[in-house]
């Protein structure tokens, strides 16, 4: 392992680049925008009044700080480390969406942009999005692809309760990567008085950095909260990675702890030897989509392909600049999970734990439970329970042979 | 003197706008593609913009996100552009081809190889929408070394400071884009453009294309007032989608669209 010392926090640099990874590639239009963005976010990050809004909301809002959560039976269940869950489920919108939603809101108001725009899979960023443009009077237009659209009707009703225009977007593939490629075309369009809250550390610099920043708080946490339940530092780390926005708030705190593991786990949809997955960093390669380099799922020619993962928010082609490069500088390591082995992780925290993780997550504890079997009982893991799974019932219900649709 | 050169010399030689035009290659069928370049310079196109299809085309409106769509639908990439260029060549050696897309698919291919494959088959620059110049370093002298153009874009967003940043990357021509928004979007201001444009042409010697927005005579006339060239993309691909069943008939509406564009601007 080479680089792992204090410079990992100096990271991106000016250009907002992570070694050869992130960067700006957009359309000169928003230049400017990312421009101002960056120097907002760079004169407010070291302001007082700024950070107190934010710790505020986070506190009486959000209802920070989440839990760090012992699961005993699980950890029993598996007979090996102790496996601790961060409970990012139990936030205000149920999800760790919400911790960058609150930031990049404030940082709307502070700009003087009246309105803002997300892009959303299974709508959990679209409902935190919806959620803070309600909570700071600010108006909102959410882009999610009709084919989500339609899958994802609880979701699209909540965003309309919540006072957001929710766009379906028709264009290629009709998926989350097409509803970002219509959020960025509004942003063109609009840039004057609209801020974009991208809803993960992908995207253009400054993108990647501030969403990480807005979400450490999740690692920040954990490190406090483990001393103070177990002393010292957990082994291992673990959570999903779809772009990686909740992978990159609970590890960027461990970075430079050397003896701590982090693990991000993405999705292997049907198998990573189908093709049919959304597992970048284990079976894509380096290329350029939605204003940075990083590791994409491609064919030959360069077009993205289409990807799968029963959980809609890992079904991404590319992933955030900054896991790439934590990937090739070895500090952190990815691994994937398939659709079935993430199933079963749900099933198994509802009967052991009473938890709904979402399908997302599961992801997650489905390799921390496989990991925590091949280490000692002295061992400690991990695991960002990123969100909760209410939003995932119908599609479990379906699989179960069960309609639970109320036509 | 490359093609590019030689064309903007003998037009202002001659007192004449440049007049570009943009279809997507592929775009309703490869078997066309060639056909209509020489259609295009027939009824009076200066150099012709080639858009390389892109699963992901995040700068384009929906008329020409659905041209991307249909030459993929054939399946045609980057490789495929190429051959169509070297086949227009065959018989048109003074025409300059811009290709005009985005990054993946040359990342794909490789700097390097794309260079060497672009000057074989005969085209003169490239135009990458999400490809400012601080990220373009490695691709531009790949292409320098080829003697093939980047060219960069102007935005009205664009500040002084990055205006003459880029200007002073750009080679061949700088594209100034006339509307915050995606291609095709809307009709522009033109009194607007004049005076960013006015502000900008100060920084550079290369002649400037204005596009995004026009899609008429009369618009590209007013524009031509204060620019070296007008490129018309969606009017031209809107007629593409709408005729894509008569191909007879898609040429012929497309000639006489260029070609009023043609008579207006010779007539300023």
């Amino acid at each position: 392992m080479q680089g792992i010392n204090e410079d990992l926090y100096s990271f991106p640099d000016d250009m907002g680049h992570f070694g050869v990874f992130g960067g700006k590639f957009v359309a000169e239009t928003l230049m400017t925008a990312l421009q101002e963005l960056e120097a907002e976010y760079g004169r407010l990050r070291k302001d007082a009044n700024f950070l107190a809004e934010l710790q505020s909301d986070m506190t009486h809002y959000v209802g920070r700080s989440s839990p760090l959560y012992f699961a005993e039976r699980l950890t029993n269940e598996v007979g090996g480390a102790q496996i601790y869950l961060k409970r990012e489920d139990l936030n205000h919108t149920g999800a760790h969406k919400i911790n960058n939603c609150i930031g990049q809101a404030l940082l709307a108001r502070h700009m003087g942009k009246p309105r803002i725009i997300a892009e959303t899979g299974a709508g959990q960023h679209g409902v935190a999005s919806a959620t803070v443009a309600a909570r700071f009077g600010l108006e909102c237009q959410v882009y999610m692809g009709s084919e989500d659209v339609s899958r994802q009707s609880l979701n699209v009703y909540r965003m309309k309760l919540l006072g957001a225009e929710v766009v379906p977007v028709t264009s290629g593939s009709k998926t989350l990567k097409d509803a970002l490629n219509e959020a960025m075309r509004d942003w063109v369009t609009n840039v004057d008085n609209t801020h974009y809250i991208i809803g993960t550390v992908a995207g253009p610099h400054p993108y990647p950095m501030l969403v990480r920043d807005f979400q450490s708080v999740i690692g920040r946490e954990t490190k406090e909260q483990f001393d103070a339940l177990h002393s010292g530092l957990p082994d291992a780390v673990v959570a999903c990675v779809g772009g990686g926005a909740n992978a990159m708030g609970i590890f960027y705190p461990f970075l430079t702890d050397e003896s701590v593991r982090l693990i991000g786990v993405e999705a292997a949809g049907h198998g990573l030897e189908t093709g049919l997955h959304a597992a970048p960093l284990n079976d894509g390669r380096i290329g350029v989509l939605h204003g940075n380099r990083t590791y994409l799922m491609d064919d030959a020619h360069g077009q993205i392909v289409h990807t799968h993962s029963i959980s809609a928010g890992l079904d991404y082609p590319g992933v955030g600049p900054e896991h790439a490069w934590l990937k090739d500088i070895g500090r952190a390591e990815y691994v994937a999970i398939d659709d079935e082995e993430a199933l079963g992780a749900f099933r198994q925290l509802n009967l052991l734990e009473g938890i709904l993780p979402a399908l997302e997550s599961s992801h997650a504890v489905a390799y921390g439970m496989q990991l925590a079997g091949t280490m000692g009982k002295n061992e400690t893991i991990v695991i960002n329970l990123s969100g909760r799974g209410d939003k995932d019932i119908p599609i479990v219900a379906k699989i179960d042979g069960i309609s639970i649709t109320q036509d | 003197m490359s093609r590019l050169e030689a064309r903007f010399a003998r037009l202002s030689e001659q007192n004449s706008k440049a007049l570009l035009a943009y279809i997507v290659a592929g775009d309703p069928v490869p078997s066309m593609t060639v056909d209509l370049m020489h259609d295009l310079v027939r009824a009076g196109v200066n150099a012709i913009e080639l858009g390389v299809p892109f699963s992901d085309p995040e700068a384009e409106g929906p008329v020409i996100q659905l041209a991307h769509e249909r030459a993929l639908s054939h399946g045609v990439s980057l490789t495929d552009c190429l051959d169509m260029v070297a086949e227009f060549r065959v018989k048109d050696q003074v025409t300059p081809v811009i290709l005009m897309g985005y990054l993946n698919p040359i990342e794909a291919m490789g700097y390097e190889d794309f260079a060497r494959r672009a000057s074989v088959a005969g085209v003169d620059g490239v135009i990458i929408v999400n490809l400012p110049p601080e990220e373009a370093g490695d691709l531009h002298s790949t292409l320098t070394a080829s003697a093939i153009d980047l060219v960069y874009l102007l935005a009205p967003t664009t500040t002084d400071e990055r205006a003459a940043l880029i200007c002073s990357a750009s080679s061949g021509f700088v594209y100034y884009v006339s509307l915050k928004g995606t291609t095709g979007a809307a009709t522009i201001d033109v009194n607007d453009v004049a005076e960013k444009l006015n502000r900008f042409r100060s920084l550079s010697t290369l002649p400037v294309m204005v596009g995004f927005g026009i899609s008429n005579g009369e618009t590209a006339a007013s524009v031509a007032n204060f620019s070296d060239g007008v490129a018309v993309g969606t009017a031209i691909v809107n007629l593409m989608g709408i005729h894509q069943k008569d191909y007879a008939e898609m040429s012929r509406s497309i000639t006489r669209l260029v070609y009023e564009i043609r008579q207006t601007l010779d007539a300023c």
